[in-house]
Order: C-alpha cells, then sequence, then structure tokens
C-alpha cells in the first residue's frame, strides 16, 4: 500500500463545531467511492489558527489549503486534488494584499502563510548546540562578508538602506546609532546585548537566544567589526538558565572553531564576548541602569545624554541593541538591505516577533511583518478567543504600553501607529483580554508593576506611580470619584514630561491609553460602584438565588472560610461578611443558583 | 577542531548544506527534531524525547535521527515535534507526551500513517533556502 496524499482536516473545537467532523467523515466516505482509499490518508489535526475562516483542509503534497470547506466539498477535492493533483481554485485560499510591504507578496513563502521569519528563521529548525547546524544555514556568512569585503561605511550603509529600527522600544534607527559609535575616537569601544526582557509576558528574546543564539553572537561581532570594538557582554536575566547554557556552549563551540577570539579566520580581527547576569530588575532594562549594572553599580538611569552610543560602558563608546535586533543583522548582511527593506511599512521595515499570552487560543510567538494588522495577528494566526467571548482589548509594550481597543483592530501595526494610538511597540509582549477582564483591575496590575519596579531616583516617577496607584486601588473599591480621572490625566502628563527615564515616562499609559476609549466602564466603577467583569473583589457580591438553588451543599463544602449556611435539600445563604469573592462557590453550583453582581 | 581558516568555514558549510541536501534528495534517514525550548521542557518534552528514544529501541529502527531545537513558537501545544520521514511530508506534532511519541514511531514513521488529531500546521517558511 502506498499512501500518496494526506489530507489534513481542522479538528480544532472553534472547527469542530463548525462541521470539521463531518467533512472528515465525507472525505473517507468519497475516498472509498471513488476507488483511492488506498491512496490517500485523511488525518484530522490541531487548529491551524485560521479558525475565522475554517474549517479548514489542507492536501499535501500538493499544498491545496482549502478555506471555509463544506462537506459536499469532498468529492471535487478527492476527484479534481487526490485523482488528477488539481488544486480547486473556488476553495482556495487568496491572501489580501495588506500594507506588509512588496517582499511579502513576492518572496516565495508558502502564499497563505501571514507569519514571516527573519529572526525566528532558524528557531525550530537547527540544534542551538551545534554550530554545524548554524553554519550550514548561512551561519557566519554575514560575518565571512564583514571581514572581508566590506568596510565599515558599507555596513552603516546596508543598515541605513535596510530601514533597521531598535526592536527593545523605543525603536532607533540602528545604523544610525552604530554610526555614532563608528565615529568617535577611542582606544576602547564595547558591543553590549540587552537581553534583560523585563516585561511581564515577553519571551521572545529568550526563545531566540534559546532557539538560535549563534545569530545573535555573529551580530555583536559585525558591530564590533563595524564601529571597531573587541569585547561585548550580553547582559541576560539570572532567570533565563537555558538561555544562558545554550550561549554559553554556543560561544565555546565559537571559540574552538576560532570564530571568537584573536586573528577571527585570519583576518586580523579580534572579539570576545561574555555572559553577564542581571537579577531581574525591570529597570535594568533602561540602557544607561544595564551599564552601570554591568559596570557593578546599583542598577539606576542617569539622564542623557550624553548617550551611550558616545559615553557608554566605562564610559567608553558602547554599542548596546535588543536580542532581536542583533538577531536581523546577519540575515540583512546576507540578503541586503534592499531586500530586508521591501518587507513592512513605510517607517518600520522587516518583521517582528510577539509573545501572544492571555485569552488568545493558540497563545505562542508569532513573527509577522510590520503592518500586520491586530486582527491578523489575533484571528487569523491566533485563532482567536480563547474563552470564545467578546475581544476587548489588548496590550502591547507592557507596563510602558497601552491598550489597543476593538476599533483598531485593522490599523497596520508599527513603530508609529502604535505611538498615534497612546501604546507603544514595547519589545513584543501582546497580552489579550475578553469580556471577562476589567480595565480598571488591569491597569492596576500594570501600576502596581510600575511602582514596585521605579528605582525611586526622580520624584515624578517613585511618587506619580504611588499616586496613579491609589486612585486605581480607590476606583476598584467603589470609593472613587469622577475628578479622579482628570486628576490621573494630569499627574499622568507630568510624568510623561518631568520623569527621568522611559520607566516613569511610559508608566502612566496602560491608564492614558483606557481612561477615554472604556469611560464607561470607569464610570461605572465609580458611579455604580459595579465591576461587570467581576474582577474587583470589593465590588462584587455572590449571591444564592433561593427559587434556584436545591440544597445540594456542594458550594458549602467548596467555600474555604465555610460561610455558607445551609440544610441539606434546603436554599443555602452566603454570610457576606466573612466571604472573600474566591469564586468557588459560583463555579461549583451546577444549577446556576449563585449570582454575581 | 582546531581555528579555522576562511576557506576552512566555507568548507564546512558546503559540505554541511550538501549533506542536508542528499538527505533531502536520497532521503534514506528520518528526522524526528524535538523543541527543547524553556516552554516545550516546562511542557514535558523530555518524557517524549524519551518515548522516542525508547519506541526506537523497542522497534529496532536503524536510520532514525532524534535531534532537539528551539522553540517553534507553537507554545500552545508543546511539547511540539517535527518528523521528516522520506516520500512524505514533514509534519510537526503538537501535545507530545511519551504515549504519543510511541504512536507516532509506531504509525508514522513503521507505517506512514500520520497520527490523528496531534497535527499542527508549519507557521512560516524558510527565508533561507
Ligand atoms: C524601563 C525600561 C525597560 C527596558 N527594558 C528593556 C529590555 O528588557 N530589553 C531591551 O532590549 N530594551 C529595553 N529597554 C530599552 C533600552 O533602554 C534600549 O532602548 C534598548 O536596549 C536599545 O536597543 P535597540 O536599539 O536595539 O532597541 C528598556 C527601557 C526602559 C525605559
Ligand atoms: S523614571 Fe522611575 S525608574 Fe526611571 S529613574 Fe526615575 S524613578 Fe527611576
Ligand atoms: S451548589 Fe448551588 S444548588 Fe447546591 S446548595 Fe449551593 S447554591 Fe444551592
Ligand atoms: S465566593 Fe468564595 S468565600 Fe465567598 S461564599 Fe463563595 S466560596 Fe465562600
Ligand atoms: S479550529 Fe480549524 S483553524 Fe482553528
Amino acid at each position: 500500500m502506498a499512501v500518496k496524499n494526506y489530507i489534513l482536516v481542522c479538528g480544532g473545537t472553534a472547527c469542530e463545531s463548525a462541521k470539521g467532523d463531518d467533512i472528515y467523515k465525507s472525505l473517507l466516505k468519497e475516498a472509498e467511492a471513488q476507488g483511492v482509499a488506498d491512496d490517500v490518508q485523511i488525518v484530522k489535526t490541531g487548529c491551524f489558527g485560521f479558525c475565522e475562516k475554517g474549517p479548514i483542509v489542507k492536501v499535501l503534497p500538493e499544498q491545496a489549503f482549502y478555506v471555509e470547506v463544506v462537506p459536499e466539498d469532498a468529492k471535487e477535492i478527492i476527484a479534481e486534488t487526490v485523482i488528477k493533483g488539481r488544486i480547486v481554485e473556488r476553495i482556495q485560499y487568496q491572501p489580501e494584499k495588506g500594507a506588509k510591504g512588496e517582499a511579502f507578496d513576492i518572496d516565495n513563502i508558502e502564499f497563505y502563510q501571514k507569519q514571516y521569519r527573519i529572526v525566528l528563521r532558524n528557531c525550530g529548525l537547527i540544534d542551538p548546540g551545534k554550530i554545524d547546524e548554524y553554519i550550514a544555514r548561512d551561519g557566519y556568512a554575514a560575518l565571512e562578508k564583514c571581514l572581508f569585503d566590506m568596510k565599515p561605511d558599507d555596513i552603516i550603509n546596508e543598515l541605513k538602506v535596510s530601514g533597521l529600527r531598535g526592536r527593545g522600544g523605543a525603536g532607533f534607527p540602528t545604523w544610525m546609532k552604530w554610526n555614532f559609535t563608528k565615529q568617535v575616537e577611542a582606544d576602547q569601544k564595547y558591543i553590549v546585548c540587552n537581553a534583560d526582557e523585563g516585561d511581564p509576558g515577553a519571551y521572545m528574546d529568550r526563545s531566540t537566544l534559546e532557539g538560535d543564539p549563534h545569530s545573535v553572537i555573529e551580530a555583536m561581532m559585525i558591530a564590533g567589526i563595524c564601529v571597531g570594538a573587541d569585547y561585548g557582554a550580553i547582559y541576560i536575566r539570572a532567570e533565563y538558565p537555558l538561555a544562558i547554557e545554550r550561549l554559553e556552549v554556543a560561544m565555546q563551540q565559537a571559540r574552538d572553531y576560532g570564530l571568537l577570539g584573536k586573528d577571527i579566520l585570519g583576518s586580523g580581527f579580534n572579539f570576545d564576548l561574555e555572559v553577564r547576569l542581571g537579577a531581574g530588575a525591570f529597570v535594568c532594562g533602561e540602557e544607561t541602569a544595564l551599564l552601570a549594572s554591568l559596570e557593578g553599580n546599583r542598577g539606576m538611569p542617569i539622564p542623557k545624554p550624553p548617550f551611550p552610543a558616545v559615553s557608554g560602558l566605562f564610559k567608553e563608546p558602547t554599542v548596546i541593541n535588543n536580542v532581536e535586533t542583533y538577531a536581523n543583522i546577519p540575515a540583512i548582511i546576507n540578503k541586503g538591505g534592499e531586500w530586508f527593506s521591501k518587507i513592512g511599512t513605510e517607517g518600520s521595515k522587516g518583521t517582528k516577533v510577539f509573545a501572544l499570552t492571555g485569552k488568545i487560543k493558540n497563545s505562542g510567538l508569532v513573527e509577522v511583518p510590520m503592518g500586520t494588522t491586530l486582527r491578523e495577528i489575533v484571528f487569523d494566526i491566533g485563532g482567536g478567543i480563547s474563552s470564545g467571548k467578546k475581544f476587548k482589548a489588548a496590550q502591547t509594550g507592557g507596563p510602558s504600553g497601552g491598550m489597543i481597543t476593538e476599533e483598531n483592530l485593522d490599523l497596520p501595526i508599527d513603530f508609529d501607529s502604535l505611538t498615534s494610538i497612546g501604546s507603544m511597540m514595547g519589545s513584543g509582549g501582546l497580552i489579550v483580554m475578553d469580556e471577562d477582564d476589567c480595565i480598571v483591575d488591569v491597569a492596576k496590575f500594570y501600576l502596581d508593576f510600575s511602582v514596585e519596579e521605579s528605582c525611586g531616583k526622580c520624584a515624578p516617577c517613585r511618587i506619580g506611580t504611588k499616586k496613579l496607584y491609589e486612585y486605581l486601588d480607590k476606583i476598584s473599591k467603589g470609593k472613587g470619584e469622577l475628578d479622579d480621572l482628570q486628576k490621573m490625566k494630569d499627574i499622568g502628563a507630568a510624568m510623561k514630561k518631568a520623569a527621568l527615564c522611559g520607566l516613569g515616562q511610559t508608566a502612566p499609559n496602560p491608564i492614558l491609553s483606557s481612561i477615554d476609549n472604556f469611560y464607561e466602564e470607569y464610570r461605572q466603577h465609580i458611579e455604580d460602584g459595579k465591576c461587570a467583569a467581576g474582577k474587583c473583589k470589593d465590588l462584587v457580591r455572590y449571591e444564592i438565588i433561593a427559587d434556584k438553588c436545591i440544597g445540594c451543599t456542594v458550594c458549602a463544602r467548596k467555600c474555604p472560610v465555610n460561610c455558607i449556611e445551609g440544610e441539606r435539600k434546603k436554599p443555602h445563604i452566603i454570610d457576606q461578611d466573612k466571604c472573600i469573592k474566591c469564586g468557588a462557590c459560583y463555579d461549583g453550583c451546577k444549577f446556576d443558583a449563585i449570582i454575581v453582581s | 577542531m582546531a581555528k579555522m581558516t576562511l576557506e576552512e568555514l566555507r568548507k564546512l558549510r558546503n559540505s554541511q548544506k550538501g549533506e542536508m541536501e542528499r538527505r533531502d534528495v536520497e532521503g534514506k534517514e528520518t528526522h524526528i527534531i524535538v523543541g527543547m525550548g524553556t516552554c516545550g521542557i516546562a511542557a514535558g518534552a523530555k518524557d517524549a524525547l524519551d518515548g522516542f528514544l525508547d519506541a526506537i529501541k523497542a522497534n529496532d529502527l536503524n536510520d532514525v535521527v532524534v535531534k532537539q531545537t528551539g522553540c517553534m513558537g507553537l507554545c500552545y501545544s508543546e511539547p511540539t515535534v517535527e518528523v521528516k520521514v522520506p516520500g512524505m511530508p514533514d509534519i510537526i506534532y503538537g501535545n507530545v507526551n511519551a504515549a504519543v511519541a510511541k504512536e507516532i514511531v509506531e504509525k508514522h514513521i513503521m507505517h506512514k500513517q500520520m497520527v490523528q488529531d496531534h497535527i499542527q500546521d508549519k507557521p512560516a517558511g524558510d527565508i533561507i533556502k
């Protein structure tokens, strides 16, 4: 028996309800009827993340990608695609053209895919513990080019043409940074990699280092060649043991091959690297604080200028870039700045990696061209909202970012568009919220984080974050006043202007971006003392409806503080004074007798 | 290996590339590639790996190479594993525990029958090819 074709039918829950199972059965029947049952295997798969257009049927090796398939299509799929090897155009997916740049449409990627992997080009493909596998995939070819074929100015120029902007958050053009450092005369210069990754919910940099450590090492060497530096440090948080281990192994292998060390490949260029561990303070991701920490001092920001590019580590000119920024660079050198500049939008070139988390069905790492819309990320790649409820908002940029509302789902995402709606790209955390999330509660979570992480050096941030948190706390307890909203706006505006570093300048963003868009929700908390999502515990009441309660005693047994009373088969009652609002009774009651209000 | 010259690096790259192509063309070896990032390991990638090794041994299979790689990005379906069998499309399996690993070896690898319900979509094309 030789199976020639494989038909994959998505069997995720969303499509299952949308008839994935029926399609599977009709395909089996048709294969039988048309006499090809032995030539084709029909399998049910996990969700393709494309449920909006589901159910999906894929035929291999033809690479047919059929969307919105109905059981009646089975006959044609078997007759055309399986027997004759032809694509059924009628149901074949046609990608729409968006704002994502030329290359995305013309490159020979699998056409239906929304993702495009530059940074993650090797992640999930090579063994990160084997330098040979990296080398086989053009690894260290960019280094060769930079050592032997390109001058430092050519490297700068290639980066300039590429349009690469820093992925650590602020989006500063990388070529300019390198150029500053290159132009300064100094005996010693340094190359630093920022792998601090402190945003809650973000793990792109960790995954890149774990999956492809050599790409970052190679890029740092290229930076060294370009600006004239022979030493680099990778600053990474100690909570990333696997990434640290993979980096150490990779560095050792590179040293063994003579790719790190003295007189690299006989070029006369020397470069070596070390890994330095950070204790995981969020503010140490800010570049001046990071450099202070590298020098062995307390990680506190200092005013800029001078910028690190001119006076950085030990007051020497220092290039400091983010992990993802570096990971792009070997690909840019190998394939050319021109290639890179064709992907993305006018002002933001290339791709961005996001860590998709929260109420999303297919959580994970996605890399998409700049200009992809939030809708595509959430619904076409992420498979939509995990609970099946309504999308409410998405937070980019972690504690520094803002909430993106449904209204902006179709906005092409890039550095500038996110800033224009009061959020920011940040490092790439993307947290999706549904109706069960409370905006006040989420904003409070981020402000709590900022209060904890503020280094306390400057008053606007030290006092401002605390004040903002206090207002939110008051509102979440039903004790807020409408005036408080304006006061929060004023404090936020002052912090944006007066705080010393990015932490304080951006900490008000979660509030400022939500206060107008979710005014009604803030107002409800304040005026009606209500939290519709049931997240602000002080505003929530669990109550048993006597008529519906059959007295099964489940809730009383579940309650952790024993505050539910009642005899068997008689309605139960919650002692509101003792209730800690854990919701266990509500989840446990099978008779919908408990309500939240 | 001692320090390389430029020529040696190029030679190594070409021979490694050639190796990969030969594998694709002649297609004798089966590859099982297990995603071993922090998320994969936390979800039980090591058990999956053991499951593969045990099943391969139990069935006395030659020409099967088990390798590790980083995160494939499909964190919701960790542990993830890519299976490349000559003459079959490359397939990514998600939520692979030791039992599923055994099933993959016995069905997919030994009988060219894909395993139901665990197949995931490959997230993106390859820009280097
Ligand atoms: C509070 C704060 C935290 C930051 N955390 C990080 C971080 O974890 N990783 C990072 O790469 N950049 C972080 N940054 C940005 C860095 O200061 C800096 O802009 C970045 O390392 C520059 O690299 P790039 O040009 O490649 O983006 C942070 C900035 C601030 C203000
Ligand atoms: S803004 Fe906040 S974190 Fe930054 S220096 Fe001031 S107090 Fe420290
Ligand atoms: S679980 Fe529901 S039905 Fe049972 S006693 Fe409690 S409230 Fe009544
Ligand atoms: S919410 Fe929790 S504490 Fe309150 S009555 Fe129900 S189970 Fe008990
Ligand atoms: S369940 Fe079919 S694509 Fe998500």
